[in-house]
């Protein structure tokens, strides 16, 4: 890179579905699909949050020569010459797993039933372990919380199966200022529901605004 | 645990140049005495669970009584693992050379009298041939560990590992010396580059080019360098890694160092798994020791490198054997993995360059460095070079640790050194790579145990666990064993895994009660290609290979299962009953005593009969049984 | 057990106050008290500077960990491939019969903790129980029975 042109942007050019598109060096698959107008399904993805990849909704299939590999857009850095396919076989085969997977898994979701029916996927063969469960842990409540909000309210708890949304020892959190970001970001209505065991019983509060 | 250490007292002060070390291990040979008898007690993991401790401290006893101690005091000395755990606890004659097998307390007092006073062996202690019947005296005549290539665990079970001057003896940080004295960081690098050698903890990545690609990425982004050894070791059947730290700990501290010096690194960490606490130990022992000697801290043998070493405690989770869980975990929280878009040898520990190498992997370097790259290139095959150690366990006549040159064509593993399946004909199948590898059946027993054609084969190398299964071994049941430890061991952060697997399993749950369709197994491999290609790390990435392996290769038990509702090997309860052989039973009361359904009833001294209705095949009755009666069907 | 404050003072010296040595203290406090109070993994917090939900989302993320009080005695199942083959689950599934807790539990009266554990290194004595520290080699469940009421009789 030569001296003067630090300040400009490097300009990367690849395909999207066999179109032509540019990028900024640094930008994700995702954004750049966004910006030219292509349509890619997520749900852990906020713009004013750093991404995790927990979904696995927005994968794409990214080619480079004879190599290829499925990745997620939202964290999959651009490159010269790659060619992404956001619906190749292989693409729409995790995709419809993760939205059958997530029928069952998240039963009182409509936003979850009206994703997964875009994509012609009515019903599941699962098992559901809890018919009211809405929260498919994207864990944007708890990034929200950590990142922005920046009291660290939430957090992840337990692994696997078992890992849920909650509050340490499963008390309302003192920590919490009862600013409803969370809910604000929530993609279901998990957040919504389940705000009282976080925050507790709000009328209980002498002040509210800021964490210590 | 005990672990009595043989240690003297560091009567040694700082070493201060690598001719201190050259002359510190000349002077600890000259002072050995070649004739004087040292009694070695294996207090690995295996003997020590078997007792060992009590056998050394008998023939301690032992050796005050038989009041041989006036003329030459035998040196009891305690040793790590010597693989051959089905064995234990094991005793060995030294320098005579003499193995015993299976010793009990009660066998000190003749051990003494005979090999120490009479100069004869105790010959109902050493090992009979399987095949011949014959007794054989020493270790290296006994066929599982003659078709062995011990390199990297040369040391193990011969030296004290709680003893610093025992592996400066036998030769330790001599390759240090060497790098330190007389190689350049970019020597070192190319050397390993040259060996071929490729990583040991799972995907055999060329362990030269991540060093390489470790010092281009500081060169960039001046700051530190970390090097970490993998000790996770999560494979379930697995034990190579736990051996080489609690037997030759200095080995993977030595790597170590060479390798901090290799790319720049001034601080390593030792990753080491919570259910390891000897491991943990005598690692820490180690540096403390090589602390003191200065061959680790400030100005290495005076040569201006300054390196140390901490370690990290694992917690009980697999997941953190994956390098990015890994870092996340040595950094203080809960180890869920990160997508790896960018390199760890870039961003790793603390978003610093770092090098994570496997256990195994790093006690390979010193070897390199002392005996040179072309010598390491020529053992085993041109792209999986030098040795690879395995853990053989399950149906397997001589359960243990084995290191063998790479290439090695499976079925010699298993026949020759392993003695083959224990009463049947042959093996099944063997899972090679723990939960993320594949199975493999007895007809690929040709196969070469390599990186390259084991992965051709829908397995992979892991971490050197091969678990041998015959024919009572369902392979529905194994697959759902592996998948249900993976559920339980996921991170839970993405879908594919953290729904997947239970999804998977709910499709095998399914088989295994005779249930399901052929399409559902179609169904089943498809979902199996969205988890591989749909999961964050490589856990959800490559659990899929044990159920499509077992698809691949043994299609009809699954059939069997679905179409026939029958499971071959008689394991799947939802598929099997028990019954009551009246031939063979005595009316002991034995399984009536122990059915917690009380389903087994039967007058005294008379068969007694089992009532399938009410049986759930818990197989309580089973093993109360003396007399084998109870069969499955 | 020693009193749980008289401890944790001593715990929390061992480890500068720095978010990495986190994983460090809970163990040195699991291995002391048996398990996370609440109010020691405030102090622990306190310390280190980790905010309270990142602590708590560790402590229920790692197996060894646990935030409530645990059985006198721990029993350990080895459920690692070897012992799995060997008949590890069975004994698992009977001892969960026989306690009446499922595996991860602890007893009402707090006498016995069940837990599986992948594999403990020694898979030549599969199956394997652990029995507090003794090793239970080549086991099965009528041994594994005499030798908990053995430990219950103590
Ligand atoms: C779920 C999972 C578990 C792993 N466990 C281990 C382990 O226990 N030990 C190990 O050395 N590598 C393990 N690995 C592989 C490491 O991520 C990494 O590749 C390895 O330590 C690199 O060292 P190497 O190149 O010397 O093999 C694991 C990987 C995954 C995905
Ligand atoms: S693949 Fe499994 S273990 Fe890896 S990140 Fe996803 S959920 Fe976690
Ligand atoms: S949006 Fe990319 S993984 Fe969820
Ligand atoms: S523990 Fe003694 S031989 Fe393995
Ligand atoms: S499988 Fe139980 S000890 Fe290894």
């Amino acid at each position: 890179m030569s001296k003067n042109s630090i300040k400009e942007k490097n300009i990367i050019g690849f395909t999207i579905n066999g179109q032509a598109v540019e990028a900024e060096e640094g930008w994700t698959v995702l954004e750049t699909a966004r910006y030219n107008g292509f349509h890619i399904p997520t749900l852990c993805y906020h713009e004013a949050i750093e991404p995790s990849g927990a979904c696995r909704l927005c994968v794409v299939e990214v080619r480079e020569g004879d190599w290829s590999k499925v990745v997620i857009s939202c964290m999959y850095p651009v490159k010269e010459g790659i060619e992404i396919l956001t619906d190749s076989p292989r693409v729409h085969n995790v995709r419809r797993w993760v939205l059958e997977m997530l029928l069952a898994e998240c039963p009182a979701s409509k936003e979850i039933q009206a994703l997964a029916a875009e994509y012609g996927v009515s019903s599941s063969r699962f098992a559901s372990v809890d018919k009211e469960n809405q929260c498919m842990l994207c864990g944007l409540c708890v990034r929200v919380c950590n990142e922005i909000v920046g009291v660290n309210a939430i957090s992840f708890a337990s692994r696997g199966t078992s890992k849920e949304i909650a509050t340490p020892y499963k008390v309302p959190s003192t920590a919490c200022v009862a600013c409803g970001s969370c809910v604000t970001v929530c993609p279901t209505g998990a957040m919504q529901a389940r705000l009282d065991q976080v925050r507790g019983d709000i009328s209980q509060r002498t002040g509210h605004g800021h964490a210590h | 645990m005990t672990q009595q250490s043989t240690a003297e007292k560091l009567d040694q002060s700082r070493l201060n140049s690598t001719q201190d070390l050259l002359s510190l291990t000349e002077s600890i040979r000259g002072r050995r005495d070649e004739k004087r008898p040292v009694i070695i007690v294996c207090h690995g993991t295996g003997c020590l669970a078997n007792g060992s401790p009590n056998v050394a401290e008998a023939l301690r006893q032992a050796i005050k009584e038989a009041g041989i101690a006036a003329k030459v005091v035998p040196q009891i000395k305690t040793t790590g693992c010597h693989g051959f755990c089905s064995r234990g606890p094991l005793v060995i004659m030294q320098p005579a050379g003499i193995f015993y097998q299976r010793v009990q307390p009660d066998d000190a007092q003749e051990i003494i009298q005979a090999t120490l006073v009479e100069g004869r062996p105790v010959e109902r202690l050493l090992y009979e041939d399987t095949k011949t019947g014959e007794r054989i005296i020493h270790d290296y005549e006994i066929p599982f560990y003659k078709h062995q290539q011990r390199i990297v665990l040369k040391n193990i079970g011969k030296i004290d590992p709680t003893d610093i001057y025992d592996t400066i003896g036998a030769g330790g940080y001599l390759a240090l010396a060497k790098v330190l004295s007389r190689m350049s960081p970019a020597d070192v690098v190319s050397a390993i580059e040259t060996s071929g050698l490729r990583g040991r903890g799972g995907a055999g990545f060329p362990t030269g080019r991540k060093w390489a690609s470790a010092v281009a990425a500081s060169k960039k982004r001046p700051g530190p360098v970390y090097v970490v050894v993998n000790g996770d070791e999560g494979d379930p059947g697995a034990f190579m890694d736990r051996t080489v730290m609690e037997g030759d700990p200095h080995a993977v501290l030595e790597g170590l160092i060479i390798g901090a010096y290799a790319v720049g690194s001034n601080q390593g960490f030792m990753y080491v798994r919570a259910e390891y606490p000897l491991a943990i130990k005598h690692l820490n022992i180690a540096i403390e020791q090589a602390r003191e000697l200065g061959l680790l801290g400030k100005n290495i043998l005076g040569s201006g490198f300054d390196f140390d070493v901490e370690i990290a405690r694992g917690a009980g989770a697999f997941v953190c054997g994956e390098s990015t869980a890994l870092f996340t975990s040595i950094e203080g929280r809960a180890g869920e993995p990160r997508p790896k878009y960018i390199r760890s040898v870039e961003e790793g520990l603390w978003g610093r360059p770092t090098v994570l190498n496997n256990v195994e992997t790093w006690a390979n370097v010193p070897l390199i460095i002392e005996r040179g790259a072309d010598w390491y290139k020529n053992i085993g095959v041109p792209h999986s070079t030098g040795t690879k150690v395995f853990s053989l366990v399950g149906k397997i006549a001589n359960v243990g640790l084995v290191e063998v040159p790479m290439g090695i064509p499976l079925n010699r593993l298993i026949e020759e050194i392993g003695g083959g399946t224990p009463g049947a004909g042959r093996f099944k199948a063997v899972q090679t790579g723990g939960p993320s590898g594949g199975c493999l059946p007895y007809e690929l027993g040709d196969v070469p145990v390599d990186f390259d054609s084991l992965t051709k084969a829908g397995s992979m190398m892991g971490s050197g666990g091969m678990i041998v299964m015959d024919e009572h071994d369902c392979v529905v049941d194994v697959a759902r064993y592996f998948l249900r430890f993976l559920e339980e061991e996921s991170c839970g952060k993405c879908l594919p895994c953290r729904l997947g697997l239970k999804a998977m399993l709910e499709f095998l749950n399914r088989f295994a009660r005779g249930e399901g369709s052929l399409e559902d197994l179609a169904e089943l491999e498809n979902l199996a290609k969205a988890v591989q290609d749909g999961s964050l790390c490589a856990l959800g990435g490559s659990a899929p290979n044990p159920v499509l392996t077992t698809i691949r290769y043994f299609r009809d038990e699954y059939e069997a299962h679905i179409k026939e509702k029958r499971c071959p090997a008689g394991v799947c309860k939802d598929l099997i009953s028990y019954i009551i052989d009246p031939e063979k039973c005595t009316g002991c009361g034995a399984c009536a005593r122990s059915c917690p359904q009380g389903c087994i009833t039967g007058e005294k001294k008379k068969p007694h009969n089992l009532d399938p209705a009410q049986c759930i095949r818990c197989g309580m009755c089973l093993d109360s049984c003396k007399f084998s009666a109870v069969v499955v069907r | 057990m020693k009193e749980q404050a008289e401890t944790i003072d001593e715990i929390l010296d061992r480890y500068p106050g720095e978010p990495r040595y986190l994983i460090s203290l809970l163990q040195d406090i699991q291995a002391e008290h048996g398990y996370i109070s609440r109010e020691a993994m405030t102090l622990v917090c306190g310390h280190t500077g980790v905010p309270l939900s990142r602590a708590w989302a560790a402590s229920t993320f790692y197996k060894s960990f646990s935030v409530e009080p645990r059985g006198e005695h721990t029993i350990k199942v080895c459920l690692g491939t070897a012992c799995h083959l060997k008949g590890g689950t069975r004994l698992a599934e009977g001892l969960e019969r026989e306690l009446g807790v499922k595996s991860g539990c602890t007893t009402k009266d707090l006498r016995f903790s069940l837990d599986t554990v992948n594999c403990l290194g020694a898979c030549a004595l599969a199956p394997v129980v652990v029995l507090d520290e003794e090793y239970l080699p080549n086991t099965n469940s009528k041994k594994v029975k005499q030798s908990i009421k053995r430990l219950d009789a103590e």
